[in-house]
């Protein structure tokens, strides 16, 4: 007969519970110590903790409470140490407000007290991570670290830079929040929805910056989507009564839809009406569109909701998810959207973007009137998409001569070799074209 | 990275007898769990197998067998898909699925394929799709 086995764990599933417990346990202990930076580094404690133990004795029955408990013996620790470190500055004359000495039964006072919510402090957590202080990439490298549980070499090697460069981030976004004195607090009511866009924003750059990973790249990279996805998904459910939280998390299901299709065997791009839409992930659609309905269910009246430019840009996207050829998307409804979105963020890439949709709902003129009205905005004076587009709908108009100058123009503005090629090889076929005819 | 968390059925299931209000509460907590944490895409509870058929192919004829099926160990009661970092951070999750009160309650963990899973296989399809874009986008122009 064998022996039985000692319980072990091994690496993988150490990470696997610092994945899942890393949030609850770092917001728990940034209630307890009121700051983020040294809730994060008694979080570490712990995992280093976990790691040296767990390997022989196996993973506890509850995880996260015996994370919890290591974590909470270092901040007694740390605060006794402190406190007699004041005690000594005292006895040589410097003021110390009296305070007593914290007991093990004070934070677990502290803890009960808001038992069952940890979605308080998640709410904290994320809100601190992405306090506006912070520059973006530094709001990005700490959100990744306290609530997607990635350690800072997953993270270096998701964004393509040295390990020490993210350190270095995650230290300096520390001493920021600690020196503006930023309080481990969450904005309510009107200041919530104001401070949200910070967040918004974080989640989708993060999502962005997996979405334009290509083939060959580190795998790392384009599970930064997922990642991205499920910090979406848990701020959904954070602050459920956010209706631009639901379009962002539509918004990026119904991207992340696409993933399998929008790249061919070399890794070379395939645009969306080219796309094989039996590859599109239904499953990621269905979900899309759910977490649509509700952002629309909580935007105003239903035949006219006010939605946020995520939500809208989430309605596009599921337009061409509802079309099951490309021939069957809805233009005029997709034109329509744009139109909404240039309003609610006016930029002269959303008009480009409407051109290019009324183009397709009511020909390539009605596109062109709209795009030369384009021609003079400065933010597209170097934007290959413009004369790309128009080049586009002056071939579809026959104006070969014009078309080729676009194209010729749009290849010497873009710095992607693969498109250039492309738009030469256009501008040489209007060439052709036009001397055949 | 995908799973799939399969359900096994038990002569309860399999009876066809509704979760307890207990169970339910139990399972309802899990699954916000999931929920809450972003790794659940979708879940659901199958009636059971008497209400189902197999459809069996082989070679020359497709025959359709009605249940409820014998082999109650080796059916399925529901499913989870769930979105997981590791397949050991999958398989965590389904460790902390609620205990029954009496009997088993077994979870059946798989990793789903992607993409990436079929290597070199996959390439020859790829590229026979893309050949036939390219064709079709040629027809377009």
């Amino acid at each position: 007969m064998s022996q039985p086995e000692p319980p072990r764990a091994t690496h993988g599933a150490i990470e696997a519970v610092w994945r899942i417990e890393a949030a609850r346990l770092i917001a728990g202990l940034g209630r307890l110590v009121h700051d983020i930076g040294q809730a994060e580094e008694l979080a570490q404690d712990a995992l280093v903790a976990a790691l040296e133990q767990w390997p022989a004795g196996g993973v506890p029955e509850n995880p996260g409470a015996w994370l919890m408990a290591v974590a909470k013996r270092r901040a007694i620790d740390q605060i006794r140490r402190r406190e007699r470190f004041e005690r000594k500055q005292v006895e040589i004359g410097h003021d110390l407000e009296t305070r007593r000495d914290p007991s093990e039964d004070d934070f677990d006072s502290v803890l009960d007290s808001a038992a069952g919510n940890i979605s308080d402090d998640l709410l904290r957590l994320v809100f601190t991570a992405c306090h506006p202080v912070l520059s973006t990439e530094a709001r990005v490298a700490l959100t990744l670290r306290v609530l997607g549980g990635l350690t800072t070499t997953e993270i270096a090697r998701a964004f393509l830079v040295p390990e020490s460069t993210v350190a270095q981030r995650i230290v300096r976004a520390k001493k920021a929040l600690a020196k503006a004195g930023v309080r481990f607090e969450a904005p309510v009511g009107q200041e919530l929805a104001e401070r949200l866009p910070s967040v918004l924003e974080v989640v989708y750059l993060v999502f962005n910056e997996g979405y334009s990973a290509t083939a060959g790249d580190d795998w790392m990279r384009p599970a930064l989507c997922e990642d991205a996805l499920r910090l979406g998904r848990i701020l959904a459910e954070l602050v459920p009564g956010e209706p631009e939280v639901h379009g962002l998390v539509a918004l990026m299901e119904i991207q992340a839809s696409r993933s399998r299709a929008r790249t061919g065997p070399g890794g070379e791009p395939i645009l969306l009406l080219d796309q094989d839409r039996a590859r599109w992930d239904h499953l990621l659609i269905h979900r899309g569109r759910t977490a649509l309905t509700r952002a629309m269910a909580l935007c105003g009246p239903p035949e006219r909701p006010a939605l946020g430019p995520y939500a809208l840009q989430a309605a596009i996207a599921a337009c061409h998810a509802r079309a099951r050829t490309a021939e069957q998307t809805d233009w005029a409804r997709i034109a329509e959207l744009y139109g909404a979105l240039a309003w609610v963020v006016p930029s002269p890439v959303v008009e480009l973007n409407r051109a290019v949709a009324v183009s397709m709902a009511s020909g390539p003129a009605a596109g062109l009137e709209l795009v030369d009205q384009l021609a003079s905005a400065p933010e597209l004076a170097s934007y290959h998409l413009l004369p790309t587009v128009r080049g586009d709908l002056l071939a579809k108009l026959g104006r070969l001569e014009e078309a080729r100058g676009e194209f010729e123009r749009a290849a010497a503005l873009t710095a992607n070799e693969r498109e250039r090629a492309l738009l030469t090889r256009r501008a040489e076929e209007c060439a052709g074209a036009n001397a055949a005819s | 990275m995908r799973f799939i968390a399969i359900v096994k059925a038990d002569e309860r299931s399999e009876a066809g007898e509704m979760p307890t209000e207990q169970e339910l509460a139990e399972m309802g907590a899990f699954n916000e769990e999931l929920v809450k944490a972003g790794v659940m895409l979708a879940g659901e509870g199958l009636h059971p197998s008497s209400r189902g058929a197999r459809v069996v192919h082989s070679a020359t004829k497709t025959t359709v067998i009605d249940g409820p099926f014998a082999e109650t160990k080796e059916l399925i009661a529901g499913f989870w898909i769930l979105q997981a970092k590791s397949y050991e951070e999958a398989l965590e999750w389904m460790k902390r699925a609620p205990r029954p009160a009496s009997g088993e309650f077994v979870i059946e963990l798989r990793p789903v394929f992607e993409a990436e899973d079929f290597g070199e296989a996959f390439t020859p399809e790829l590229q026979e799709q893309e050949a036939r874009i390219r064709a079709q986008a040629e027809q377009n122009a």
